[in-house]
């Protein structure tokens, strides 16, 4: 289990924003989630209320919450775009956003609306000096 | 981001960041909240043993030849009832019957007695004793740096610390006085948990090398997370969130611990809301389906429209029953068991019904 221990994974291929969100684009897709670092702060991920598949969602704005034991945190959007699918899975197995937050823990799939937003995201180089600060 | 400057460190500190504890501020102090994982540690407290590190509850001695009739002035239960080496949960009320802390009481000599308190409701506590202590031949001490506090629960607790530590245990609510590290420590049998086991006050630089030879025997540290967690599944209150100033004892469902003919501060006005009854009353409750309940969160009845019926107090995600669950006051007509209400969770409303007390129980 990654909670607790000490150092955190971030991918290269993949775009973040500050809020510790992440985005895997493919083409005028993007698969998105939650880093290490946001899973390993909340602690055991017990529930994630998804967005509905059509529903909208805005840069910056939240979309979704994950919830721990003792806290809840929205999940804000990197980009924007309308969701095409949420990952079921994860309303029996909520702590694959701990176990594995780039893989089995994905939490939408959207079809981007302002691809160009995806500019403004850090890469793994910054968003990790960002979380040094 | 609040400074931690001001924030104080328990005895046991350096143990939590080895350990890799995630550390909050909590009343004043940095604690930890978690080390591996609050399903995990409360887990180990349901099934075996667990260690807390509550250092920051605070302490206060009353002795005195008039320390019994300043307590039973003092504390809403009947004090008179305790014996030497006995222990005590009461409640300290204010002059219109509000909680000023719940808090156990460990009589420790004839006219010596061990108030342990909440911390964030300490200095609080101890000015308002200390001024009604005035009238009587008491002599009232802050001891809290004095003492380092470790709550070992858990079904084998006992079992693990009287063979860790070579020392006889006092049965539930008592207190006896032993050694630990060499030095002199009170081990009582009370906890927060709803599972059997001990608290133990002991000299605060004993603390390091007792939490080492508790780790070296498996029992497992434990977070404020979990002793949240642990206490909300059998219902037992937390003072700022079910026990504030402006609620009373009765409404908390705490009615058993007060007894008025006693003549404490309060009493008076909780003899009248247990005669009237009180217009809100304290239930337990737990999520129907899926959703999390936090305090403060509406409640309303399942089907009644847009009208608020009550509010939720503590809630949680319940590891043992594995559904949201926590505790709410509502309109005392509705507050039976089985009732069907709704708790607006940030704008959704999640399916709950009012369940009995405690949630979790061994047996259940």
């Amino acid at each position: 289990m990654a909670t607790g221990s000490s150092e955190g994974t971030y991918p290269d291929d993949l775009r973040y924003h500050e809020e510790h969100d992440w985005a895997r684009i493919e083409g005028d897709q993007a698969t998105l989630g939650i880093t290490w670092y946001a899973q390993d702060s909340l602690g055991e991920v017990v529930f994630f209320d998804p967005p509905e598949v059509g529903a909208t969602i805005q840069k910056d704005s939240s979309y979704a919450e994950v919830e721990s034991v003792k806290a809840v945190s929205d999940v804000i959007a990197p980009l924007s775009g309308e969701v095409v699918e949420v990952n079921d899975a994860l309303e029996d197995a909520p702590e694959k956003v701990n176990e594995d937050p780039y893989g089995e823990g994905w939490l939408v799939k959207v079809r981007l609306t302002s691809p160009e937003e995806a500019e403004t995201l850090l890469g793994v180089a910054e968003y990790r000096k960002m979380l040094d600060r | 981001m609040i400074t931690n400057a001001a924030l104080r460190q328990t005895p046991l500190y350096e143990q939590h960041v080895e350990l890799g504890a995630k550390i909050v501020p909590f009343a004043g102090w940095e604690m930890p909240v978690q080390y591996e994982g609050i399903r995990e540690e409360h887990s180990a407290v349901r099934r075996y043993a667990g260690m807390f590190d509550v250092s920051h509850m605070g302490e206060v001695e009353v002795e005195g030849p008039e320390a019994l009739p300043f307590l039973q002035r003092l504390l809403s239960n009947d004090v008179a009832k305790i014996e030497i080496g006995g222990a005590q949960y009461s409640c300290l009320c204010n002059a219109e019957g509000g909680v000023l802390d719940d808090l156990f009481v460990y009589r420790l000599g004839a006219d010596n007695y061990l108030i342990v308190t909440n911390a964030s409701n300490h200095i609080a506590d101890l000015e308002w004793i200390g001024r009604h202590s005035r009238e009587f031949g008491v002599i009232v001490r802050d001891v809290a740096d004095r003492f380092a506090m470790l709550a070992v629960q858990g079904p084998h607790a006992r079992q693990v610390l009287a063979r860790t530590l070579g020392i006889e245990l006092p049965p539930r609510f008592h207190v006896s006085r032993v050694r630990v590290g060499g030095r002199p420590a009170l081990a009582c049998g009370t906890g927060y948990t709803g599972e059997d086991g001990v608290e133990l006050l002991v000299d605060p630089e004993v603390a390091p090398p007792l939490w080492s030879r508790l780790l070296d025997a498996a029992v497992v540290p434990c977070g404020l997370g979990a002793r949240d967690t642990l206490r909300l599944e059998v219902c037992f209150p937390l003072h700022g969130n079910e026990l504030t100033p402006e609620r009373n004892p009765i409404e908390a469902g705490l009615g058993w611990c007060c007894k008025e003919e006693t003549g404490f501060i309060g009493s008076e006005a909780i003899a009248r809301a247990r005669a009237e009854g009180t217009a809100e009353k304290l239930v337990a409750f737990t999520i129907e389906g899926q959703g999390i309940p936090r305090g403060g969160n509406p409640v309303m009845m399942r089907g009644g429209g847009e009208e608020q019926v009550g509010a939720v107090s503590s809630g949680t995600y319940s590891p043992s029953l594995e559904v949201g669950a926590g505790m709410a006051y509502v309109r005392s007509e509705l507050a039976e068991v089985g009732t069907e209400i709704e708790i607006d969770v940030r704008g959704k409303r999640r399916p709950a019904r009012i369940a009995s007390k405690p949630l979790y129980s061994k047996r259940s």
